[in-house]
């Protein structure tokens, strides 16, 4: 399954880099259920890879094995070349690998400005009374991470909301602060869960647009599941289908299209 | 810091000539300032004169041609405003663009201007340019200001501006002295800026202005208004509007103020508080959003706080505009005034923005005078003028102590004034335009050989006060049937002075009586039917919904009222009404982008509604084209109802006869 050779360059010509993360026979079981079988994909440096199914499928399971969230019962992750042992999900945001829900996971009362700077945590080694009496390493640290957070709330152009109170905020806004969050954290991998889960068209295209600004201006590498087919065909360079914890299809968009199998899968067969 | 003496004879004859003055006196004072990552920027005048010296010589460096028009198309940014500088620094012309105008738009303009050099704010921008180049087959080089997104396009004729900048600076020894020669053959009837006119009818017109217009303008009415150096403005409004250049350009580099630029539009409000300008412009629109808020965010206030508001109010709209214009108050009001000053009027002015400011301008539409009383009474000196485009702005402005809401002031310094048989106002000025661009037609019948122009709006001069009063565009004023006068524009400000109300357009030249199609304000009568528990879909609900019709019917019937108060136009009360299903936007033509109402289009797109208007049904079906945001079309249904209100004083035979 591992495929070691260098990348490859996407129809509007940007260069995809080494395997950043690999699962290799993932096995998830809850109890009796079993969640995800026997899955393996890889997911490339700089590469937008989304994971589609119909519900059920085992999408967010995979999402949270890959977040280390869950431990599966078999297989093994690889990132950056490490095989990755049981961790705990803050060693994961450690590692460089950020996330959004599906189900909106802010800090209501929390202004968006301070929402976006939790994101900024793992970067912050000042101490809790430093930080608590604001004196020496604090004071510095935070005036360098509110920057970078500034840089992000201009990036999203988020900046006529940076005070309000997230929870004032409309659907599609909070679902941009969360974006704005799992930035703030510079990762190498961005698991978005979701991102445009009921929006409005404009809202979505606004999203898309922002998805792929991310991808391109800082290289990051975007896992993301989408049930809106149109996105997922526009947005993403390869695709991962998904159908009751069993991987049917994996490949390019066209390529999937073309899939018998997810066709079945998405109209409808009987499964007896 | 002083204003800087103006000494006769030596005077600087360009922006880049008062640029240097700036920097040599003024060196240290902020000249712009821009918030960005949520700080401002600010930039001296010493700086913000290196920076567009930078820019003038990368600009030069890749070949721009004395003569050449450079468009400029973005938000308000300093970079924007050095790039016209700088452009003029090269013998080049400035042509400020409206960066919201669909591609379509973009091209006629930058086609006709023959732009060599297009700046452009964002990525947004650069695909517009890029879309309509075939119609603009002479632009060479775009220049952007925000690298966001730009990585993947060919950059064969495209640079970042602070690249240009970059290799400017590297080209100062080889290209400065041509630089300087450039800067040196630009005198006063030198090309300043080229602007084109919004254009209620036909094609937009490239209004050329010199740099004698610009800068005798900004001389005059910056020493009528006492400006100086340590003022700050806010600069929001498009760049393409006279206004701004006016503001931002003319009376900055007159005057040494500073200018600031917002962060976004989205933020301007927040901005504004905490620039606090002192020198402030606004179309009616703004201060009339900033009242609904106000208005609604009171109703939702507690009981106590609403008493203390309203009795508050009570005495600022009594003793404030005295006040202001410095008549005798009693000592009990005076107390009574300071009091509410500092429990209602100090932190209401400090929401708003307004703490600091010394002199405020509204103008293009009537202010309603309740709005305009409101601002006053709080002792902010809101005033009016009265300009256009081709008048560098200024025709008439009100000088501080003989302020109404009804009048737009008396003629500025320099500007003569006369009325036509007609009742056309002509005027004359230092600041009268030198050409519409390629179109001597147009220039010859607006501009005749004695230098009088003709505004296209009706107007006269009040006996007594010999303020000017302006009645509506001439051409709009019509006769109805029956011969009487018919002035649309009169009644449809009345009807937008309810908060309710968002736009109107009243129709009757040449029939038996008026009608009118409204819109409603979504903020306001949202909230309206929040707080009377009227739930509702979509704009078009609201819009149809029975009390909303109730309550709008109510506004129609207190306009009619005071129209009938007025014998000369006492014909112009509205028969029926109804209440438009969308709302007129610049994106579907039915306004300018100033937001002035198109009438032939209306009249044309909505030819059914009209017609229904007057064949006395009581409901009409329609579909209409929209134009989304991003170009693409789409239609809305509906049935509109239309209602007949009552008339005052002569009118209702005619209502009986026509039904």
């Amino acid at each position: 399954m591992l495929d070691q050779t260098e990348g490859y360059t996407t129809a509007d010509g940007r260069q995809i880099g080494p395997v950043l993360l690999d699962l290799r026979g993932i096995t998830l079981r809850f109890g009796g259920v079993e969640a995800i079988k026997n899955i393996s994909f890889d997911i490339r440096q700089g590469e937008i890879r989304a994971i589609i199914g119909p519900n059920g499928a085992g999408k967010s399971s995979m999402l949270n094995v890959i977040s280390g969230f869950y431990v599966p019962q078999d297989g093994e992750v690889w990132f950056r070349g490490h095989k990755r042992g049981p961790m705990k999900p803050y060693e994961v945001a450690r590692l460089g690998i950020a996330r959004t829900f599906q189900n909106i996971a802010l800090f209501d009362g929390m202004s968006v400005l301070d929402n976006i700077m939790t994101g900024r945590l793992n970067k912050m080694k000042s101490g809790f009374i430093s930080q608590a009496i604001w004196w020496g390493r604090a004071e510095a640290e935070e005036i360098a991470n509110r920057e970078q957070v500034e840089r992000i709330i201009d990036f999203l152009e988020i900046q006529n909301i940076r005070k309000t109170p997230v929870g004032r905020l409309p659907y599609g806004l909070k679902k941009r602060v969360e974006l704005a969050r799992a930035l703030a954290a510079e990762p190498r991998l961005l698991l978005l869960d979701e991102p445009m889960a009921g929006m409005n068209v404009e809202e979505k295209e606004d999203m898309s647009r922002f998805i792929l600004d991310v991808n391109d201006e800082f290289g990051t590498t975007i896992a993301l599941i989408e049930h809106d087919m149109g996105v997922v065909m526009d947005l993403s360079d390869r695709v991962v289908v998904m159908d009751y914890g069993r991987k049917i299809g994996d490949g390019t968009p066209a390529e999937v299209r073309g899939n018998q199998e997810v066709i079945d899968a998405y109209l409808g067969v009987s499964h007896d | 810091m002083a204003q800087p003496a103006a000494t006769a004879g030596a005077e600087p004859q360009s922006i880049p000539a008062l640029l240097a003055r700036n920097a040599d006196r003024l060196g240290d004072c902020p000249a712009y300032r821009e918030k960005e990552f949520g700080i401002w920027q600010s930039w001296t005048w010493a700086q913000a004169a290196e920076e567009i010296r930078a820019l003038a010589l990368g600009m030069l460096n890749l070949g721009l041609a004395p003569g050449d028009h450079v468009a400029v198309i973005g938000r308000n940014r300093p970079a924007h405003y050095w790039a016209m500088i700088a452009a003029q620094m090269c013998g080049a012309v400035p042509v400020p663009l409206y960066q919201d105008a669909v591609a379509e738009e973009m091209a006629y303009v930058l086609g006709h201007s023959g732009a060599r050099f297009v700046i452009c704010g964002d990525q947004e921008q650069v695909d517009k340019v890029l879309e309509v180049q075939s119609a603009a087959p002479r632009i060479e080089q775009i220049i952007y200001t925000d690298k966001r997104g730009m990585r993947k396009y060919d950059h064969s004729r495209m640079n970042a501006l602070a690249d240009v900048q970059a290799e400017g600076r590297a080209a100062a020894q080889r290209l400065g002295p041509e630089l300087d020669a450039r800067i040196a053959g630009l005198d006063y009837d030198s090309t300043c800026v080229m602007l084109y006119t919004s254009g209620t009818t036909g094609k937009p017109k490239g209004v050329v202005l010199s740099n004698r217009n610009i800068i005798e303008t900004a001389r005059n009415t910056s020493e009528f208004d006492k400006l100086t150096a340590r003022d700050d403005v806010l600069a929001y409004l498009p760049m393409a509007w006279v206004g701004d250049f006016i503001f931002s350009m003319g009376q900055a580099a007159w005057t040494g103020f500073t200018v600031n630029c917002p962060e976004s539009p989205a933020t301007m409000m927040t901005d504004l508080r905490e620039i606090g300008p002192t020198y402030f412009f606004a179309p009616p629109r703004v201060f009339e959003g900033q009242l609904t808020n106000v208005m609604i965010r009171m109703e939702d206030a507690g009981r106590f706080k609403r008493w203390l508001f309203r009795h508050y109010m009570g005495v600022a709209h009594r003793v404030g505009p005295a006040l202001l214009d410095g008549q005798p108050v009693g000592l009990i009001d005076r107390i009574a005034y300071g009091l509410g000053n500092i429990l209602i009027y100090g932190p209401l002015k400090n929401t708003l923005g307004y703490s600091r400011i010394r002199v405020g301008y509204t103008a293009g539409e009537a202010i309603g005078p309740e709005i305009f009383d409101f601002y006053r009474s709080l002792g902010i000196n809101l005033k009016q003028l009265y300009g256009q485009t081709e008048a560098s702005v200024f025709i008439t402005q009100q000088p501080d102590g003989e302020v109404r809401s009804d009048t737009v002031g008396v003629p500025s310094p320099g500007v003569e004034l006369k009325i036509a048989e007609n009742g056309e106002v002509f005027y004359r000025s230092p600041g009268t335009f030198v050409e519409y661009y390629q179109n001597p037609e147009s220039t010859a019948s607006t501009k005749d050989a004695e230098g009088w122009v003709a505004t296209g709006d009706a107007g006269f001069f009040e006996p007594g006060t010999g303020h000017l009063r302006i009645i509506d565009r001439a051409k709009d004023v019509g006769k109805m049937a029956d011969g009487r006068m018919f002035a649309p524009k009169y009644v449809e400000n009345k009807l937008k002075f309810y908060p309710n109300i968002l736009e109107a357009v009243v129709i009757g030249n040449g029939r038996d009586y008026c009608t009118a199609m409204l819109n409603i304000d979504l903020s306001a009568v949202g909230n309206w039917a929040e707080r009377n528990n009227i739930a509702y879909a979509s704009y078009q609900e609201l819009a149809g919904h029975p009390q909303v019709y109730a309550a709008i019917r109510e506004h129609v019937e207190a306009v009619n009222r005071s129209v009938a108060e007025d014998e000369m136009l006492s014909g112009c009360q509205i028969h029926r009404f109804l209440v438009l299903h969308k709302e007129l936007d610049p994106d579907d033509g039915e306004m300018t982008r100033t937001r002035k109402v198109r009438r032939a289009v209306i009249n044309e797109k909505f030819a059914d509604l009209v017609t229904a208007l007057y064949d006395g049904s009581s409901s009409v079906y329609t579909e209409t084209q929209v134009t989304y945001e991003d170009g693409r079309k789409g239609k809305i249904k509906a049935t509109l109802r239309i209602e007949d209100v009552p008339v005052f004083g002569e009118a209702p035979m005619q209502k009986v006869a026509a039904e």
